[in-house]
């Protein structure tokens, strides 16, 4: 008996020895990247640095991008820490340029990985195409990049994003951000700026943003228990609720409001007019 | 081995083309046929024992004395909707030609207790489209119990009663073994009806098993007018059996396998292409317990029904949509009973656990988009587990009753998207709710020299049912609406009394018999105008509410009269009347209504003629979809006959209902649709040694 147990528990001391050792003997994987479970949207190849952007999408498109940059240093073959970075898309349209809104690229927990998002009024064409201008300063030295840039239409065609000229003839950018619908009572945010000019989009604060979601496809009905959006300051978003009691095709229609309660843009939606003129779409 | 073989024969399948030709025929040969001397079976003119003496009413559908199996009924092998109907006690509403929905006290479904052989079963269909009743078939039933109010509770909650319907059992009888064959028609909807049994039984053993077909066309209402979706196609296949273990331990077990197809619903905007239901159980009978406890019966249970409602028959539809459903049923019950002086006591446990799951899927015109998704049932668990108890204390020409039950009621939203989607009416929702049910009951009955009482008072609860508690956007068509389940809904008890009143004068029998039940919290859906409807062209949205209370009565009056040997004169009138704390009408309740029947019963030859009738409906309901309803009475005639061919028996039974082909509907035909019109039936039943 004595044995038995004694052969047992060499046995048992060997096996933990050895699983010991086998993660002993595992490196600390430094080369994993950090964005494996985003998509590389395009590598800027400039001043011997390899750029890498990636976004949770698999293109640019329009509406919201929450992208990511890494910059490889071609020559060390590492990933450049603390850097920091200006960057400015730029739409070329056959008659004028003009930005898009964006945020300031600010660093991650990850000292080489930067992040910022920006968002696509409209696609490039054949004539017509975005170029993202890079200015970055990496050991005390500035380097400056340009690329083309594709950015495309959403595949599904549904709208996430609305770039209008609102009743007191200020032109808006209108960006839902990204979200997993359920049917539930879903956390809804949209992004609002004004057009300042062809290059500055800030943020619009303190509007509201009046939410009904439709059905079309059955009836034009509504859903329950919505709740408008209102400015949340600390992270510059419209916040509201929104209730889909189904799966499908659903519009949200909406309108934006202004402090003093006057519309900006947007119609309610009655039997006679099904939809209003600022919405987004979904469908899952 | 005696062995015995008993055919019953029905010889013709009507075919469509043959309309009103059958019925002919069949007369024809009624005509000829030699009249012979020998014994015949009494039969039992009318369906059950009218007179509402114990208020409760037990519907006989075959008695394994009878070896001429339903011809109790004045229709044999008629659905047992029509069995049910013909009833005192039960109404039915119907939403087309096929599985009707029973109503008991002006009560449907989530107030009663349905049970088959004391099993609990739960629709499967979000739209009450397939009632328990559906799923059986007179041909494996021996009887309907019918018992009101908090009589009912001993198979379960209920708050109108209860309805427990018997399968027909060999039982241990010595017959060893018997076969039959049985088929009818029906004129109006070409309805066939084909059906066979094989029973083996003796002493220590018994197999009873059994089948049927059933098949109709649309039918055509009073004028001529065919009645689109209509028709039904069903067949339903039990067996039963039972083995002794020793005098006084047996063995039993039952299964039934039932499935409809091709349902049509003309009062409804979709169909069912299938109703499916797989019941079984297994029970173990003692004829001692422990102590002085005796007659232990234990039954272990499970059913699961599936329920495909669509609407690809339709032509001319909105939206396409699928809604299927299912409902799964696992319980036991336990009970024993024990004697001691006057007092008899019967203790039962039990227990069921049920789970509910149905959804809805439509699939939008524009076939560019994708197909949208709901729970309507989401995934509900029931888990029910209840004590009964009741003690009857007799007396010399009295007795007194007293009964109770206690059950812990529990209901789990399994689904997460089921429960999110019901998160959006009720954000605080609990994903699981527990409810204690309670009923106490007493009866009072006395028999005396020229006259018979019984009075009754109870109280008794129930929880809301998955629909009224966790129903999704569940449409109406009656009233337009689609209706939200509440989970915050509060039980709904009823306060109960009843009378009733015997009294024997020479040859007439005169019965009157009323109850009153105050409910509480009585479930109602209410409109919520800040809802938007989901179904296109709904008229609104209905959340389920507890209304303050809500007052029903119903009256009735019975009386028959042997007029001679043979003659003898019965007939029923009935009032009710159902209104809310405002003194609103409560839906479904029916106008005064009578029925009278004139029967000849002689050995070889019985007759019946049969008026039937309502009033108008004057007290109704809009805001529930009811209009006034308009009177309308109603002739039936039948006649049978018995005849011996040598050692064989054969029964023809032949009959018209609506005689004068009346257009009418009543207050229960979903929608107004109309009733059937002139309808020939036959059967013939051929028994032979």
């Amino acid at each position: 008996m004595k044995t038995i147990k004694t052969i047992i528990a060499v046995i048992l001391l060997s096996i933990s020895i050895t699983s010991c050792s086998e993660e002993d003997k595992d490196p600390i994987i430094i080369d994993e990247n950090p964005l494996a479970e985003y998509n590389l949207v395009t590598n800027v190849d400039a001043n011997n640095h390899s750029i890498e952007i990636y976004s949770e999408q698999k293109d640019f498109t329009i509406g919201f991008n929450q992208l990511f940059i890494r910059i490889k240093d071609n020559d060390m073959d590492t990933y450049i820490s603390n850097a920091s970075i200006q960057w400015k898309p730029v739409m070329h349209m056959t008659e004028m340029m003009h930005s898009c809104p964006k945020s300031d690229v600010t660093k991650t927990e990850n000292a080489t990985v930067y992040t910022g998002y920006v968002v696509f009024q409209m696609p490039g064409n054949s004539e017509e195409y975005w170029d993202l201008e890079l200015e970055y300063t990496a050991n005390g030295q500035v380097y400056n990049a340009i690329e083309k840039i594709n950015v495309k239409a959403p595949l599904d065609g549904k709208r996430r994003v609305n770039s209008f000229v609102g009743e007191d003839d200020s032109r808006y950018v209108m960006a839902m951000m990204p979200f997993q619908p359920e049917i539930a009572v879903n956390d809804f945010e949209i992004m609002v700026f004004k057009m300042e000019n062809m290059m500055n989009f800030p943020v619009v604060k303190n509007h509201k943003i009046v939410l009904d979601p439709r059905m079309p496809g059955m009836g034009n009905h509504g859903s329950p228990n919505n709740e408008d959006l209102v400015f949340d300051v600390g992270s510059g978003l419209y916040k509201g609720k929104l209730s889909l009691t189904m799966s499908g095709y659903w519009k949200l229609n909406l309108i934006l409001v202004d402090e003093n309660a006057a519309i900006i843009k947007g119609e309610t939606i009655t039997s006679d007019n099904e939809s209003s003129s600022l919405f987004f779409e979904i469908e899952f | 081995m005696n062995t015995e073989f008993i055919y019953k024969v029905f010889g013709y399948l009507v075919g469509g083309s043959l309309r009103n030709t059958v019925a002919l025929v069949l007369l024809c040969t009624f005509a000829t046929a030699e009249r012979t001397t020998a014994q015949e079976p009494i039969i039992d003119n009318s369906i059950d024992s009218i007179l509402p003496i114990n208020l409760q009413e037990v519907i006989v559908i075959s008695s394994y004395k009878k070896d001429l199996e339903h011809s109790a009924h004045a229709k044999p092998l008629s659905t047992l909707d029509e069995y049910l109907e013909a009833s005192n006690k039960v109404s039915l509403i119907k939403r087309g030609a096929y599985a009707w929905e029973p109503m008991l006290n002006d009560m449907s479904t989530e107030r009663l207790s349905v049970t088959i052989d004391g099993m609990r079963i739960f629709g499967a269909c979000t739209d009450k489209m397939d009632p328990i009743t559906s799923y059986v078939d007179v041909s494996n039933l021996s009887e309907v119990q019918i018992l009101g109010g908090q009589q009912g509770a001993e198979h379960g909650t209920t708050i109108g009663g209860s309805i427990d319907m018997q399968l027909e059992k060999s039982n241990f009888n010595p017959t060893d073994w018997q076969a039959a064959i049985e088929t009818g028609g029906e004129a109006n909807n070409a309805a066939r009806i084909i059906g066979g049994e094989l029973n083996y039984s003796d002493e220590k053993f018994y197999v009873d098993t059994d089948i049927i077909y059933r098949k109709a066309e649309n039918y055509v209402a009073g004028g001529g007018e065919e009645v689109a979706y209509s028709q039904y196609e069903k067949y339903n296949f039990s067996i039963n059996g039972g083995v002794k273990i020793s005098n006084s331990q047996k063995l039993l077990g039952s299964f039934i396998f039932d499935e409809a197809r091709d349902i049509g619903y003309p009062a409804l905007p979709m169909d069912v292409s299938l109703a499916q239901a797989f019941i079984g159980s297994i029970s173990y009978l003692q004829d001692f317990f422990i102590g002085r406890l005796t007659d232990w019966e234990t039954k272990l249970y499970a059913n699961s029904i599936t329920h495909i409602m669509d609407d690809s028959q339709r032509l001319d539809v909105p939206i396409r949509m699928d809604m299927p459903g299912w409902s799964d049923t696992y319980g036991f019950y336990s009970q024993s009973q024990l004697k001691h002086e006057d007092h008899r006591f019967l203790f039962k446990l039990d227990g069921f656990y049920n789970r509910s799951l149905a959804e809805m899927t439509m699939y939008p015109n524009n076939s560019e988009e994708r197909e949208m998704f709901m729970l309507t049932w989401p995934d509900v668990r029931s888990i029910n587990t209840g004590f009964y108890a009741e003690d009857v204390l007799s007396f010399e020409n009295s007795y007194l009753k007293f009964s109770t039950r206690f059950a812990f009621q529990s209901f789990n939203v399994a689904s997460e998207m089921g429960l999110n989607s019901l998160r959006i009416f009720y954000p605080d929702m609990e994903q699981r709710q527990t409810r204690i049910l309670k009923s106490v009951a007493a009866r009072y009955r006395i028999e005396g020299d020229n006259f018979q009482f019984t009075g009754g008072l109870s109280y008794g609860d129930r929880a809301p049912s998955v629909s009224e508690g966790f129903g999704f956007y569940l449409y109406n068509s009656f009233d337009n609406h689609d209706y939200i389940g509440n989970p915050d809904l509060k039980n709904e008890s009823a306060i109960e009394v009843n009378a009733s009143f015997v009294v024997p004068i020479n040859e007439l029998k005169i019965a009157m018999e009323g109850n009153y039940f105050h409910t509480l919290n009585f479930i109602l859906g209410e409109v919520n105008p800040e809802l938007s409807v989901m179904t296109i062209g709904a008229d609104g949205v209905k959340v389920y509410k507890n209304l303050l209370y809500a007052n029903l009565y119903n009256i009735s009056l019975n009386a028959t009269y042997q007029l001679s040997n043979a003659f003898s004169l019965s007939g029923n009138a009935s009032y009710h009347r159902g209104t809310d704390q405002d003194g609103e009408n409560l839906p479904f309740i029916s106008p005064f209504t009578y029925a009278s029947t004139l029967a000849y019963t002689q050995e070889k030859l019985i007759a019946s003629f049969t008026v039937n009738g309502a009033a108008d409906q004057v007290n109704f309901n809009p805001d529930f979809g009811e209009d006034r309803t308009d009177a309308y009475t109603i002739f039936s005639l039948a006649v049978g006959r018995n005849f011996k061919i040598n050692e064989d028996k054969l029964y023809i039974k032949a009959g018209v209902e609506n005689v004068f082909d009346t257009n009418y509907s009543t207050y229960t035909d979903w929608n107004n649709i109309p009733r059937m019109g002139r309808n020939f039936f036959a059967a013939i039943t051929y028994s032979f040694n």
